[in-house]
């Protein structure tokens, strides 16, 4: 979550849902919580019940509409222009927390002479590449900086280079008639919020805002997201209690899968995976911009990562909490390759990590899968064949592999690929090889998930898993092993780091309880990943294994010398001593549940919460209190886990060239930055700009009102690809806007909940939804069939006409939207369309994310033929 | 909070005593009286709902190693025993005959599945992942730049998995073996 990394630190969500009581505002945006995430929700309705306005800003009404105090419809895309004008708003009615900005984020800080902003460039900033479609030189986004390195600042605020004067300019032209002109919103609608979050924050009150991939999967949704970090930041509700961004998660462990993870270009704990970047080619002619090895063999992308030291050089930092990037990646190859990592201080470990040389993300391998040139495939509970978007294509693809294999607990469309379809299958025509090994359900095997809160929470094994069910620990552990066997005569190098792998998770214990005695020890991989000592640190002879050695108590343990090993070190304390689980703590009590699980990092359930004192460590109110200093005890207390340097007193101030965390004053709350401050403006770590920057959907119905630039200018477009056809601005063939949505009773493409008669029940069959102008315009009638279509293919649904859904005057002309769920597919006891069939993929820049909140399409009444 | 699978036999006992003061009437059969819940004598073993990643917290009641109900956790203080409509069907998602038990293979063109031995399978797809990594493999880029990695082979989900889980995958198919396509739910 790039969006909130590059603005405070870590990608994660900065509170817990459980905090939201606390709240006397809540904006909810990109989210229909109330049901996607009921359960969280019901926090929302407390706070609304002490006293809170709660806005929901949605093109759909729905429940959580229905329980807002203020719900706005609004056209699917033009977030930035909403969020935009209420910064604008703030900075122009001095209505911004001024102490807060000043201290906290990097307001003061003046960028360089060479920067141009969109204001300049008419869309576009500085060091833009038309034929890479990129910004491969963003130089000019940093800071202006003085002999020593050091940013040069401006506490008046009023040089015209500061960011705070910047942030004015840029966000100038959005305007409350730019609301009206864009958003489809009124202007009394849109002051009605202004109004709210600025009366409901402050040192007194905090506000909230909540958001899920209704801001993620557009093109620029990452850009989304930022702005609402701005919002956040002016208002000053970061690291305070009521306040925060609630990013609202859609599976049970997403958050452990990015943090641990199963990602392409991160390693353990966010660390990035070593590059060696081949320059993104010309969007004029190529077919694909997967890297190709041997194109350009001339040209490099980025600093050189090709040993540890450059790796660190390239992606570690001299101050700030990122100056522990070498005891935390030495610690990974220990964790990794053992002993082995041992040799040169860790160099061959680190040369044996693969390199990326492009994006490998799972949408962009799709197309390189289609062209033939992915061979084999795993699919670990994931249904790409009617969960990802254009979906046709991804089945497609499917058939180009010679290999794969599904682990899964049904017979999901993935599976069925070769022999069913929505268009007829000839399975003799299908050559790939299937393996379909049956999975065990999260009741029949034991560990961790990590919620949305980034709370790890252990589960306990109920039964065995049915038959030849078994765990995908199972799977791996011992196709690891089998792999390890074939290799094991091989003296070819590339084999090294297979021969080399520690992978010894044996049960200490007998099984005798279970049917399965051959499970790994799911409590050993738990301990490789919080980190143990390779060596006992007062006698260094005494060497231990991850049987018997001792557990690291947290990641200040951790040490760049080889006597630690650490799987991923934010994970690091949930599991420090050999009789303490903190993942399985279940103790309820007290208002941030401290015993309950195990938040990383360091337990914090409020991220930045040094931010909820003042400069002086005192909090902003009595109302508002939660982390502040004792200056009798000299440290750091309260109601959470300090998230600072526990004995660092508000007055440090620094040495002149100091490093680490020394380099930080004790007013400087986001120590994961190399200044300490939030990020109003990002000056390195996004692909497509330092602020966020209004373009319309890839497919959008209206011509950008802002900028001569339509639609992001560094998204992913494939442009030559004839699979993926795009509706041209004007194309009156397609004028409806999609927004695709959850259902609260199913399960995203539906392999956790089609399968199951009593969900079924409740919710029998695709529908769309839309409004009774556009159905009369259509002759479309409420329960009946209407076949929706886009240039990459062709559904049916069931009618759902409702005032749910309202035509919006926008550009001086109507826009209907229309509302659609996904859950269907041609498998399970409950049967229909595949939504993603209709969706397009070009991708937002920085997460390679599609865009299936805000497309194009036509309807018609009746069924497909 | 905490169910107590003895709370009947305590009602009985306060009803008895009752019954004691005064009373010959027995309002209860003796068939009533020996009713109680299926899940009374059950284990109760601490779980997460699978679904979405608000992490509610479940009980799942065991006897004889099956599975009898999945209940909300009252003492969960994310969730206070409350479950939306997919949390609350957890049972059936994992207690359905709809379940696939044994492995099953498709061959090349083949028009049908056929059940295959977990072990034949596992040792199968392990030549399969030797064979297209020992063919894909590149350790040197053309310019002479180390990367040791293969695109032959692809991984995706993780998700719906467990932490321990997606540390092993990534782990042996990164560190061991080279994949870089290793990815999840979180870009979709």
């Amino acid at each position: 979550m790039p969006g909130l990394g590059t603005s405070f630190g870590r990608g994660g969500a900065t509170t817990f849902p459980q905090d939201l009581v606390n709240s006397d505002a809540i904006l909810i945006m990109g989210s229909n919580m109330a049901e996607a995430h009921p359960v969280a929700f019901a926090n929302v309705v407390k706070a609304k019940e002490r006293g809170a306005k709660v806005i929901h800003v949605d093109p759909h009404f729905s429940r959580t509409s229905a329980l807002a105090n203020l719900f706005i419809p609004t056209r699917a895309g033009s977030d930035i222009v909403f969020l935009g004008a209420l910064i604008h708003y703030l900075l122009e009615n001095h209505a911004y927390f001024h102490d807060y900005v000043l201290s906290y984020t990097n307001a003061a800080t003046l960028l360089r002479e060479d920067f141009r902003d969109t204001e300049d460039l008419d869309g576009l900033f500085s060091g833009y590449d038309p034929d890479t479609e990129s910004y491969p030189d963003q130089g000019s986004w940093d800071y202006q900086r003085d002999q020593a390195g050091q940013p040069v600042i401006d506490l008046t605020l009023q040089h015209p280079r500061c960011v705070f004067q910047v942030l004015k300019r840029h966000f100038a032209r959005y305007t409350p008639e730019m609301v009206e002109e864009v958003c489809g919103v009124s202007r009394e609608d849109w002051l009605k919020v202004a109004q709210t979050l600025a009366a409901n924050s402050g040192r007194e009150r905090t506000s909230a805002i909540c958001y899920a991939v209704g801001w993620t999967q557009q093109s620029k949704g990452v850009q989304i997201i930022r702005a609402a970090a701005i919002l956040q930041m002016l208002l000053g509700n970061m690291g305070r209690p009521g306040g925060g961004i609630m990013a609202l998660r859609g599976h049970a462990s997403i958050q452990g899968s990015t943090d641990v993870p199963t990602l392409y270009d991160l390693l353990g704990g966010y660390m990035p995976q070593p590059a060696a970047l081949l320059p993104k080619q010309g969007t004029t002619h190529h077919s694909t911009p997967m890297a190709t090895e041997g194109a350009h063999p001339k040209a490099h992308v980025g600093p050189s990562q090709q040993t540890l030291q450059e790796y660190i050089q390239a992606n570690g930092s001299k101050t700030g909490w990122w100056s522990n990037l070498p005891a935390y990646i030495r610690s990974f190859l220990q964790a990794w390759y053992g002993e082995a990592a041992n040799v040169e201080n860790g160099e061959q470990a680190y040369r044996w990590i693969p390199k990326i040389t492009g994006d490998h993300s799972h949408l962009v391998t799709s197309y390189t899968m289609l062209d033939g040139k992915v061979k084999g495939y795993f699919l670990l509970g994931q249904n790409p064949a009617a969960g990802s978007t254009n979906a046709k294509m991804q089945r497609e693809a499917l058939k180009q592999l010679d290999w794969m294999v599904v682990r899964d607990l049904y017979e999901v469309e993935s599976a069925a690929f070769w022999h069913h379809g929505v268009e007829p299958v000839d399975p003799t025509t299908v050559k790939t090889e299937v393996f379909l090994l049956p999975a065990a359900a999260s009741t029949e095997k034991e560990g961790c998930f990590t919620n949305t809160q980034r709370l790890i929470q252990w589960r306990d094994k109920a039964i065995d898993p049915p038959g030849d069910a078994r765990s995908d620990l199972w799977f791996i552990y011992h196709l690891g092993k089998r792999l390890k066997e074939l290799y094991a005569s091989s003296a070819d190098p590339k084999d090294r780091p297979l021969q080399a792998l520690q992978w010894d998770y044996e049960h200490p214990a007998s099984q005798a309880q279970w049917r399965i005695k051959d499970e790994p020890d799911d409590l050993l991989i738990l301990k490789e990943i919080n980190g143990y000592y390779v060596k006992s640190s007062e006698h260094p002879e005494e060497v231990y294994n991850l049987h018997n050695a001792p557990h690291v108590a947290s990641f200040p343990a951790l040490k760049a010398d080889g006597s630690t090993a650490c799987g991923s070190w934010i994970y690091s304390g949930v599991y420090p001593t050999a009789e303490n689980n903190r993942a399985a703590a279940r103790n309820p009590e007290g208002y941030t549940f401290q015993g309950w699980g195990f938040a990383w990092p360091a337990n914090r359930r409020i991220l930045y919460n040094r931010a909820s004192a003042d400069p002086d460590g005192k909090p902003w109110s009595e109302r508002k209190k939660y982390i502040w200093w004792d200056s009798e005890e000299k440290k750091w207390t309260g109601f959470d886990t300090p998230d600072f340097p526990l004995n660092k007193p508000p007055d440090y101030i620094p040495q002149p060239g100091a490093l680490g965390m020394d380099a930080h004053s004790g007013r400087d709350p986001f120590l994961m930055k190399p200044d300490g401050k939030a990020w109003l403006f990002v000056p390195k770590g996004l692909k497509d700009g330092p602020l966020p920057t209004h373009y319309e959907a890839v497919e959008a119905p209206l011509k950008n009102a802002l900028y001569r630039q339509q639609s992001n200018p560094t998204a992913l477009y494939f442009r030559d690809r004839t699979d993926n056809k795009l509706v041209q601005l004007g194309d009156k063939h397609y004028p409806i806007v999609v927004t695709t949505y959850r259902l609260t009773e199913h399960h995203v493409s539906g392999p956790m909940s089609r399968w199951m008669p009593w969900l079924n029940a409740l919710q029998p069959a695709l529908f769309a939804e839309l409004s009774p102008e556009l159905a009369a315009e259509r002759g479309i009638r409420h329960g009946g069939w209407l076949t929706i279509s886009t240039p990459r293919g062709e559904i049916e649904a069931r009618a759902l006409v409702t005032r749910r859904m309202t035509p919006l005057r926008a550009g001086g002309r109507t826009v209907h939207q229309i509302g659609l769920p996904f859950h269907w597919g041609f498998q399970g006891k409950s049967r229909g369309s595949i939504t993603n069939d209709l969706a397009h993929m070009v991708l937002e820049p920085n997460v390679s994310i599609e865009e299936a909140k805000a497309f194009l399409c036509e309807i018609r009444a009746g069924r497909l033929p | 909070m905490e169910e107590y699978p003895l709370l009947p036999a305590v009602v009985q006992g306060a009803l008895s005593e009752v019954m004691q003061v005064g009373s010959k009437v027995q309002p209860f059969s003796a068939e009533s009286v020996s009713k109680a819940p299926r899940i009374r004598d059950a284990q109760v073993v601490k779980s997460v709902c699978p679904y979405c990643a608000v992490g509610c917290g479940l009980n799942v009641y065991v006897k004889d190693g099956r599975v009898l109900d999945i209940e909300g956790n009252l003492d969960s203080p994310i969730s206070h025993g409350t479950l939306c409509p997919k949390g609350s069907a957890t049972f059936q998602y994992t207690v359905n005959a709809s379940r696939v038990t044994s492995a099953l293979y498709r061959a090349p063109y083949a028009t049908a599945w056929q059940t295959v031995s977990l072990n034949w399978a596992m040792e199968q797809i392990a030549q399969r992942v030797k064979q297209t990594r020992d063919e894909t493999f590149v350790t040197h880029l053309p310019d002479g730049r180390e990367v040791n990695h293969t695109q032959g082979i692809a991984s995706l989900g993780g998700a719906t998995l467990d932490v321990e889980e997606n540390y092993l995958i990534k782990k042996l198919f990164n560190g061991g073996l080279g994949m870089v396509s290793i990815e999840n739910q979180a870009r979709i």
